[in-house]
């Protein structure tokens, strides 16, 4: 039977000590060599959560326990800790251990949560379906013939098969909302700013962000609460104070809510995930609340935006890899450049150098005004033009994507076709504001669809509470 | 944008990349197709907006210069493919 479902679960557990650290981490150690097959797990730290558990059991007894107790969590392989290895699912890293541990997951282990092990992605974060990775694809629990979604495919199907209570994954363009949704769970991609990117092997860093995946609101809200806050490792990091999102879920006011015309009239959109999200407007009208249409005419420029930004930051951002101070070097070279270029060519995959061509490319000096200045231009409309909407409504929702989760291959030799799986997330990235997926029902194959809520910037708690009465609205 | 296999090349250089002539075709396939599709930007008027250049609402502060934590040399070399006692080592760089 199917135990610790959510961290009240495991709590009660303690309380009443009918289990201890030990054994819980011991409950998700046997899920994951059970379903191994899934490809979930890079690496499982069996020794050093095992010792972790057995410190919070002491700290348990002691009742000096932090707040996450009794909590396990798996990480993806771009986010650090001290003493473990990280490869950002690329040969270009094999090998490579961590010197220090990132900011967030500190926070977490500062409370006592204990973290399981690192978690399968898209290699540096470029992929919507986790296929692009030196560890091999991740199998979507739900149907294995499909792909769990990405980048963070590995951190979704860690949830889904309940492998660990909550994961950490990375969302730069939707890489937590799009495998939320194709696997049924809650995703979040917190306001740009809010976590402290030290610790996260950089894609685009005007756009990356940390967010967890979990099966209920209440532990996404926790893990982010710790999480966030300023660093004085990350000066971008915001100093806004940080609610606690958990304790603040109740929800009872009248909403203004918009949905975006141009994303339900997408010619991209399956039928039912459509049906579904107009269905979930219907009962928010029922119960009093104010829903428009509204009309986002700068829905089709988001993509090119996102992809010229984030291939030129990628381009900048992946120059460090060249095989001088660690990762792979190429045993092909015969002197300094054919070192840089056999280890680079040898060392990245087909997605990864596609992006820092195009990145080098768009900065180049002919080019850079004409696209990357453009994008910068583009950007800032994109970007008013839905702080604009949220300042007029509470939220925004729409589909978390424009189809379920598709077979293996099935866009692999169509790179545009791929990026298009984003269409309707990198709105929010781009913008910088907080966005959350949570599961609507399935379609008629049984596969999970998700459905999307953004909010203004650092509205995280209006944003879960929404989130948490729009799930009790839908199981009744 | 058309692009040939010569701009290949030369943005494979500035990113120290190589590819054979088969990726080297398939890269200005792919980059052409997306460098197009890219080009829809074209469409938006964006006369006398500002780019936007950083997405932090956060303003730099002048801290105190305080040692802190520092890698010592072993660690600092850990992760090396290849070193001596002190230094990376990397292959000739004068013939």
């Amino acid at each position: 039977m199917e135990k610790f479902l959510s961290f009240d679960d495991i709590k009660k557990s303690l309380e009443n000590r009918e289990t201890d650290c030990k054994a819980i981490v011991n409950y998700y150690l046997n899920n994951i060599k059970t379903k191994a097959h899934l490809n979930a797990f890079v690496e499982v730290y069996e020794e050093s959560a095992l010792q972790q558990a057995a410190q919070v059991d002491s700290k348990i007894a002691s009742g000096k326990a932090g707040k996450l107790a009794g909590m396990v969590i798996g990480i993806k392989d771009v986010l650090v800790y001290r003493d473990h290895e990280v490869n950002a699912s690329s040969k270009i890293l094999d090998g490579f251990v961590s010197q220090f541990t990132a900011t967030a997951i500190q926070r977490l282990i500062e409370e006592d949560a204990i973290i399981i092990g690192r978690l399968n992605c898209d290699e540096f974060g470029m992929g919507s379906s986790n296929e692009n990775s030196v560890h091999g694809k991740v199998l979507n629990a739900a149907d294995e013939n499909r792909v769990p979604g990405g980048s963070s495919g590995g951190s979704a199907v860690a949830v889904q098969a309940n492998l660990c209570t909550v994961s950490l994954g990375t969302d730069t363009g939707g890489s937590v909302r799009q495998p939320a949704a194709f696997t049924g769970l809650i995703g979040i991609k917190p306001t740009y700013s809010r976590v402290s990117r030290w610790g996260l092997i950089a894609y685009a860093s005007s756009f990356d962000t940390i967010g967890v995946f979990s099966r209920n609101v209440k532990d996404n809200a926790l893990v982010m609460e710790i999480m966030a806050g300023p660093d004085n490792f990350d000066s971008t990091a915001s100093k806004k104070p940080v609610p606690h999102y958990s304790e603040l879920l109740h929800f009872d006011k009248r909403a203004k809510i918009a949905y975006l015309k141009e994303t339900l009239e997408s010619p991209a959109l399956q039928q039912e995930i459509k049906a579904n999200t107009l269905a979930v407007l219907e009962k928010l009208k029922q119960e009093g609340h104010e829903v428009e249409e509204v009309q986002f005419p700068l829905l089709k420029y988001v993509l090119p935006t996102y992809y010229i930004l984030t291939t030129a930051e990628a381009s900048s951002n992946l120059s460090r890899f060249d095989g001088v101070k660690y990762g792979y070097r190429s045993p092909n070279v015969h002197n300094l450049e054919s070192m840089y270029k056999k280890t680079r060519s040898e060392g990245f995959g087909e997605e990864v150098k596609r992006r820092i061509m195009l990145g080098t490319f768009v900065l180049s000096a002919s080019y850079y005004d004409a696209y990357f200045t453009k994008a910068q231009k583009v950007r800032r409309l994109i970007k008013e033009y839905t702080e604009n909407l949220l300042s007029k409504y509470d939220y925004i929702v729409l589909p978390t994507t424009p189809s379920t989760a598709f077979k293996f291959g099935e866009h692999s030799n169509d790179p545009v076709a791929m990026y298009l799986e984003d269409l309707f997330t990198v709105q929010a990235s781009v913008s910088g504001v907080p966005s959350l997926s949570l599961p609507n029902g399935t379609d008629s194959k049984g596969l999970p669809i998700g459905i999307q809520i953004m909010a203004n910037s650092f509205k995280e708690a209006e944003l879960y509470a929404f989130g948490n009465y729009l799930m009790d609205l839908n199981s009744n | 944008m058309k692009v040939d296999l010569n701009t290949v090349k030369k943005i494979a250089h500035l990113a120290r990349l190589e590819f054979d002539e088969a990726g080297a075709e398939r890269m200005q396939r792919d980059m052409t197709q997306i460098l197009d599709w890219e080009e829809q930007l074209n469409e938006v008027d964006t006369d006398g907006i500002e780019p936007l250049t950083t997405m932090s609402s956060e303003v730099n502060v002048l801290r105190e210069d305080k040692v802190g934590e520092h890698l010592p040399h072993d660690k600092g070399l850990l992760n090396a493919p290849q070193k001596d006692s002190d230094y990376f080592r990397v292959p000739k760089v004068l013939e």
